[in-house]
């Protein structure tokens, strides 16, 4: 294998003949090497495999011009500080369509949209990138996809940065040292030659979860040609108890498709569905629907489950308990409902007998509009149970739908775990002599028993081929790079089937190979290209009128009609006969994927990093998470710093945590919510080689998750070691200290549309506070009345408290539009995190005894308020932040001189300051990243949210061309358009019909901190929740 | 000077008296004079001007680091955007407040006992104003554009500075203060500059001196000019030494912070500075009077008189420390009742009790001649009472800003070594100045002394 490696032998250049054709050429000869002009075959083959896309060039003497021209673009793009890059270079050379307007040409300053999908742990959300000249720099959401409705998530938001990460790997190596795809090639083909007799026999190939048609085909041709090799999947993060659950309902591994526009009343068990899994976004779309005051039945909500999320604290009611519990629960309102089979031991559960009751109710006076959710990280049984609880409901059909999975398997797949344990025990037996590591990181999160990195250094030959040297490329032989999702071409299907096409916005930033280039180099048509590739597979799917499907599904992101029909199954009938529960021993333990960094893929992203968790609002670290009984019990505590403190810098106590024979020391965090005897350690942390960013932070639980109990366990041991640690926390003060009138208004639905308020908490109805509030606060100003006006626009914003789930993708996309800044630990640490919309979480006395134990939590986004009296404006000494004639609170941050005070006497403290110089201006790769709209902020410059002021002139210069005046819905904040459940409006408050008047209308409508008279152009809706009054009583 | 004879002659008994027994008008001139032509310079103003120099260095470092990495150096945040800069700016300019208020007002009152301290306090002013310059304008981002963009200098772009914002008011403030200071002090050195110039032996230090006195000769017509001016710039001091810390204190009050937002603040802050301004010229003159021996022109009346000012001021600043607590309560707004009871007890609680016991608690002895007499317990308590006004600041700074409207957004605030390099280093740019003063210029004015001499008023009770 190492021969293609050698250089060619010397003999290969004939001198003599070299000279021979130089003397016969006319005009000037430009050559690169000796062999480029000695014409010899084996040479150029040899260049064939160097440069696959290039070799017709290199070889046709006519076209040596265009070659130069090609190498001097590669060269300058190599040295990459190049802002200008040539555009032609950047474009891929296949033909992309983009999503809305058709590039005649590219117009300088006029960004393009495409349509795409990101892949991802096999589903895929559709997007629409935004281009300007030829570089991608913001994702947004595609209306037009199932999964994404319009709306995206932080995920997917920020897999932009890892596009431009310089920490990617950036070329093939062999054994650290770099080589070229030649290279690699030539091995793998000589690799394959020798196990091509023996039909491949030792040959295995990890994956990742994909629901890529084409690699599936693909898969399918390379094990037809090694028929003895085998084709492994894992993905840590994916719960096989979701599959097993349906196996064990219905004996096929269907996949759930959830309807909460047709339910009234959802009971999750578990489960953040609002949040994670591939149709969280379309869900939350849903839930937001149905939450709205205006809709006709309020949907009603309840969660039971472990460790508090975004689901959980958006639902009317939320009950902790253990995992275990949890599943107890579960069955005894199966058992309640009558789901046939069930058992009904430990229906008497005083944890959760009130809960039973009330929902055994409440579920069947909504038979056919309830709807009841089990959790991925729940446990088969509670699947199966939800299933049945769902079929008695007689659900299915209305709420609840089935079809087949979108993803794709090996033959004989029976779950993540189990696939990788096999080959683990292959790899064990000596029985495999070459492995083909494919997008994972097995190295880092392979269940800690199945010791992966001992087993796998028995496998003679293993490749590694991942967008990052991370933690398995370390121990494999070759390392080849993986292109971005935004760099080739492929096709994913989404979590009802539908499929789309990945389309490439810019060509590769480095010699990296799409996934299907990758696994072409294990076919004879070693260098087809990833383009070639996809459009053969779906040629044979629409034999009749290709090229009309192939343009319409890249311009509209789905392809029409590759939705799974739904599926009719029925309820095994010994399906709970062989049903055993989890038992409940001592403290437990739960993992769970990570809201911000996933499983780890997302670690070196500093965008991720730096975004604060949904409810811990931690930043940069995980840490064990738990209640405040249990910390009290262990004597565990949190202290703030000095410097930053509740704004930054927490000291926490570290525990040592004992499961199953292993030992992990961690950080803890007290999370008001989270059930006592139980803690909660997101994955994705602790890693050794993520990159610069996510090198040493948290701690990594994958040390401790076994291939038994990947999600939960029990008999774990934790003990308060005498260490502290700090932890990145941007909010630590978790209740509102009596402010809740004034900052985050709370009721319920009723109350509201009866005209009252909850008993106790406000005396007045919301409609005589605001008259009030206007009669003692609105007309009292200093100046005359009609000093100001807006003739023209007045922007304005309405956030709906109450359908803010708190998912984070807003923050995000704010980061992504305004180029904000990543400002690492230490900043944030000292107080300093750069958001420009943050969201904060408080938590409030829902009527419980132990409010620490069981808090009703609320999510509260904050962008700039854009008060028409603005306190910062008056007080900047050089008229570096003024009020525009519609409204906004302009920020010049070329006159900016940075004394601050803008910020001191912002009540809302949404202004952000340049401590340092924060901005990456050197990196090259990152430079690509920023969004040419939107002024990249240097050091001692107060900076904050300007409502998106580029998008708002973008559309009034277009709607001015055109003669007539923004629409509304036009303008969509970045902020505004990523949000799933529809929370934030933006718009024209001139206008009495556009939307955000309309919700500015509203009778719970408020503003933040009223009394001051800033006049905030963003306002909230109160928060309305819709518990059941049956169980809202105390005790 | 037009002094009122009858006057003096009613003085009672037990009244110490400003002048030491035994001098005539040549005692003083030499007494002074010596200071700066003959005498050796003492081996403590060696040892100060060289500890004063390495921790002017510090400032030095400190500055160099600031322009270099930014002001994220310091311990601000996002919450507490202003931090030791603005405490210490606050703190300067209060000190630098003695200076013009004895200078001017007391000038203007007929007040004889500013006349041996004057010279010294409206240096003591000049330098204090100095090193308070320095951090409005270093604490911005970006002071490069500060130092200019502030002014209201027309220029192509038609943008002017921001009229309505307390900061630029400061800008006016403290430079007309600084400007007009430094002409009062300069006048009122020009007599003695001249005496200097005709008894210095050295011919370089005579043309330095020469050139310095602008040629006066000391004739009757000078005296007339000189009197004219002086006295016009003592009044035009006067409101100064009430604008500027009032227009400083609108740097809070303007805002809308708890904490800030107080009607009380412009008077409280003059009085504050007036305070600390006295503590000051006292924790200064006291040692130098020590070194020097200036026992018998700076007396133990002029030590007393100071004591007693400081003892009302510090009575002032009192009173506003316990308003504020009373409006708190008084408004009905939660969020001012929440900034007192956060003051109190909130994480800087300490700071909070510490500056109470050191301003409203330890000048309350002062109420005892006996104590007001002592030169060494009066040395400590113009410490203590400093010490005091920094903590206000600090009470009133970062105490306010860390908790305000949104507890998300709640935050602490802690100098890292970068604000203490800068405030020391301020220190010992003031100390390096405040030597240099007293060892090359006269520090007591002798032309002032002299006019406290009997031979003076003989000859104008002829006249």
């Amino acid at each position: 294998m190492d021969n293609t490696n050698q250089p060619p032998k010397n003999d290969l250049i004939d001198l003599a003949s070299i000279r021979a054709r130089l003397s016969k050429e006319q005009g000037k000869v430009y050559w690169q090497s000796l062999e480029a002009i000695s014409g010899n075959p084996q040479f150029e083959e040899l260049a064939k495999q160097e440069f696959p896309d290039n070799t017709e060039v290199w070889i046709d003497p006519f076209s040596r011009r265009k070659f130069m021209k090609i190498m001097a673009a590669s060269l300058a793009f190599a040295g990459a500080a190049a802002c200008n890059l040539p555009t032609e270079r950047l474009i891929p050379n296949e033909k992309i369509i983009p999503y809305v307007k058709p590039p005649e040409e590219i117009v300088y300053g006029k960004p393009l949209f495409f349509a795409t999908v990101i892949p991802f742990a096999g589903s895929a959300t559709g997007v629409l990138v935004e281009s300007h000249m030829g570089r991608p720099t913001k994702i947004e959401g595609n209306p037009d996809h199932p999964a994404s409705l319009g709306a995206s998530d932080v995920l997917g938001q920020a897999s932009i940065l890892n596009l431009y990460d310089p920490d990617r790997a950036q070329t093939c190596s062999y054994l650290r040292e770099g080589k070229s795809w030649g290279a690699f090639v030539g091995a793998l083909s000589e690799a394959l030659e020798a196990r091509r007799q023996k039909g491949g026999e030792g040959l295995r190939i990890l994956t990742r979860a994909t629901s890529s048609p084409t690699l599936a085909s693909q898969m399918k041709s390379i094990l037809a040609a090694f028929p003895k090799a085998k084709w492994h999947q894992y993905e840590p993060a994916i719960s096989d108890s979701t599959r097993a659950g349906a196996q064990l309902a219905y004996g096929e591994p269907v996949n759930t498709i959830y309807n909460l526009a047709k339910a009234n009343v959802v009971v999750s068990i578990g489960s953040d569905f609002l949040a994670q899994g591939p149709a969280a976004l379309r869900y939350a779309r849903e839930f937001g629907q149905r939450r709205r005051s205006s809709a006709e039945k309020v949907l009603r909500m309840y969660t039971v489950e472990s460790t508090p999320t975004n689901t959980g604290s958006s639902s009317d009611h939320r009950l902790p308990l253990k995992p275990s519990e949890v599943a107890g629960f579960a069955q005894a309102l199966a058992s309640a409902l009558g789901v046939a089979g069930v058992s009904n031991s430990g229906a008497d559960n005083a944890a959760y007998k009130n809960w039973v009751s009330a929902l055994t109710k409440e579920l069947q006076e909504n038979k056919g509009t309830s709807l009841v959710v089990a959790g991925s990280g729940q446990p088969a049984i509670v699947h199966a149970l939800a299933h049945a609880m769902n079929q008695t409901l007689g659900n299915v059909g209305n709420t609840v739908s089935y079809t087949d999975s979108p993803e794709y398997h090996p033959d004989g797949f029976t779950g993540y775990t189990d696939s990788l344990k096999e080959l683990v025990k292959d790899m064990e037996a000596g029985a495999v002599d070459m492995l083909v590591i494919v997008s994972g990181n097995p190295v880092y999160d392979a269940p800690v028993d199945l010791n992966f990195a001992q087993a796998m250094s028995k496998v003679a030959l293993r490749i590694h081929y991942s967008s990052y040297y991370e933690e398995t490329s370390e121990l494999c032989h070759w390392h080849v790079p993986e292109s971005h999702y935004l760099e080739s071409w492929s096709d994913a299907r989404t979590f009802d089937g539908t499929a789309s096409i990945v389309q490439p916005l810019i060509a590769p930033l480095y010699p990296t190979k799409s996934i299907h280039e990758f696994f072409a180099a294990f076919t004879d048509q070693k260098d087809r290209t990833s383009y070639e590739i996809v459009r053969s597979y779906w040629q044979t799917q629409f034999a009749n009128d290709f090229e009309n499907v192939w343009r319409k599904s890249l311009h509209d992101g789905v392809i029409a009609g590759t939705a799974y029909a739904s599926k009719t199954v029925s309820l095994k009938a010994d399906a709970f006969a062989s049903a055993s529960l989890p038992k409940s021993t001592g403290v437990e333990i739960v993992f769970a994927p990570d809201p911000t960094v996933y499983d780890g893929r997302f670690s070196n992203n500093g965008w991720l990093q730096e975004l604060p968790k949904p409810l811990t609002k931690i930043t940069w670290d995980n840490a064990v998470i738990m209640g405040p009984a249990m910390a009290q019990r262990l004597g565990v505590t949190r202290t703030y710093g000095n410097s930053g403190g509740e704004h930054g810098r927490s000291y926490v106590d570290m525990v040592e945590i004992k499961y199953q024979g292993r030992t992990l020391k961690a950080a803890t965090w007290i999370l008001p919510g989270h059930p006592s005897d139980c803690v909660t350690l997101h994955l994705g942390y602790g890693r050794k080689k993520a990159g610069r960013v996510g090198n040493g932070t948290g701690f990594n639980a994958y040390s401790l998750r076994t291939s038994g109990e990947p999600w939960s366990g029990g008999e774990v041991q934790v003990v308060k070691v005498n260490e502290t640690f700090e932890i990145a926390c941007p909010q630590g003060q978790e209740v509102l200290h009596g402010r809740e009138h004034d900052i985050l208004r709370s009721s319920t639905y009723e109350a509201y549309k009866s005209g009252k308020s909850e008993e106790g908490k406000e005396s007045k109805g919301h409609h005589e506070e605001k008259k009030e509030a206007e009669e003692s606060v609105e007309h009292l100003s200093m100046y005359p009345e009609d000093e100001h006006k807006y003739p023209g626009y007045a922007w304005g914003m309405s956030i709906d408290v109450g359908n803010c789930i708190g998912c984070n993708a807003c923050v995000m996309a704010c980061q992504s539009e305004n180029n904000i800044p990543v400002i690492g630990k230490d900043q944030v640490l000292r107080g300093r995190h750069m958001h420009w919309l943050r969201i904060d979480r408080y938590y409030t006395d829902n009527g419980h005894d132990e409010p620490l134990d069981n808090p009703e939590a609320y999510f509260q986004p904050v962008p700039c308020m854009q008060c028409e009296n603005a306190p910062c404006e008056v007080v900047c000494p050089v008229n570096a932040t003024n009020h525009s004639a519609e409204g906004l609170n302009d920020m010049v941050y070329n006159r900016c001189v940075g004394t601050r005070y803008c910020s001191n006497n912002c009540p809302y403290k949404v202004r952000r300051f340049n401590f340092l110089q924060y901005a990456d201006f050197t990196t090259g790769s990152l430079k690509l990243l920023n969004n040419p709209d939107v002024t990249v902020r240097s050091r001692g410059v107060m900076e904050k949210c300007t409502y998106c002021v580029q998008r708002i002139n973008y559309a009034r210069v277009e709607a001015e061309k055109e003669n007539r005046s923004v629409k509304d819905g036009e303008i969509l904040t970045a902020c505004q358009s990523v949000c799933p459940t529809e929370a934030i409006v933006f718009g024209n408050i001139n206008d009495k019909e556009s939307k955000v008047s309309k919700l500015k209308a509203e009778q719970r409508n408020y503003s933040m901190v009223e009394d001051l008279n800033t006049k905030p152009r963003t306002t909230y809706l109160a928060a309305l929740r819709n518990p059941n009054p049956e169980l809202n009583k105390k005790g | 000077m037009e002094v009122k004879s009858s006057e003096e002659t009613v003085e009672p008994k037990d009244v110490i008296p400003l002048l030491g027994p035994g001098h005539s008008f040549s005692t003083i001139t030499e007494k002074i004079s010596s200071i700066v032509l003959t005498r050796y310079t003492p081996i403590s103003l060696f040892i100060g001007i060289g500890i004063a120099f390495i921790i002017m260095n510090l400032l030095m470092a400190t500055v160099t680091n600031l322009l270099f990495t930014g002001v994220g150096i310091w311990g601000i945040n996002v919450p507490v955007g202003w931090g030791f800069d603005i405490i210490n700016f606050v703190w300067w300019i209060g000190i630098g407040h003695a200076g013009t208020l004895i200078s001017a007002i007391l000038l203007l009152l007929g007040q004889k006992w500013r006349n041996s301290i004057n010279r010294f306090a409206e240096a003591m002013t000049l330098f204090a104003v100095a090193c308070a310059g320095m951090f409005p304008l270093l604490h911005t981002g970006r002071p490069w554009f500060a130092a200019y963009w502030l002014f209201p200098i027309p220029n192509t772009m038609a943008i002017w500075p921001q009229f309505r914002s307390p900061l630029m008011w400061d800008v006016f403030a403290v430079s007309t203060y600084a400007s007009v200071s430094l002409l009062f002090w300069y006048v009122g050195l020009i007599p003695d500059l001249a005496t200097m110039r005709d008894r210095a032996k050295n011919r370089f230090v005579k043309i330095i001196f020469g050139m310095m006195c602008f040629g006066w000769r000391g004739s009757a017509r000078h005296w007339v000019r000189y009197e004219t001016i002086y006295n016009l710039l003592a009044g035009l001091s006067t409101p100064l030494v009430l604008s500027v810390h009032t227009i400083v204190s609108f740097d809070f009050a303007v805002s809308v912070i708890p904490g800030w937002h107080a009607t009380i603040f412009p008077p409280y802050f003059v009085a504050g500075a007036v305070y600390s301004g006295f503590a000051m010229v006292l924790t200064l003159m006291l040692p130098a009077r020590a070194i020097f021996r200036l026992h018998d022109l700076v007396t133990v009346r002029h030590v007393e008189n100071m004591a007693k000012v400081m003892l009302v001021t510090g009575l002032f600043v009192f009173y506003g420390y316990n308003m504020e607590a009373f409006m708190a309560w008084y408004s009905g707004s939660k969020y001012e009742k929440f900034m007192m009871y956060n003051r109190m007890t909130g994480p800087y609680g300490l700071f909070y009790w510490a500056l109470i016991f050191c301003n409203g608690v330890v000048p309350q002895i002062l109420w005892v001649k006996k104590i007001r007499q002592n030169v060494i317990v009066l040395w400590v308590i113009s410490i203590i009472v400093n010490v005091g006004m920094w903590l206000e600041r600090f009470v009133i700074v970062p105490t306010s800003l860390h908790r305000d409207f949104l507890p998300s957004s709640w935050g602490m605030y802690w100098p890292t070594i970068w604000d203490w390099g800068m405030f020391i280093g301020t220190m010992g740019f003031f100390l390096f100045l405040m030597i240099l003063f007293v060892r090359f210029l006269p520090m007591i004015p002798i032309f002032e002394v002299k006019t406290l001499l009997p031979e003076s008023k003989v000859h104008h009770h002829e006249g």
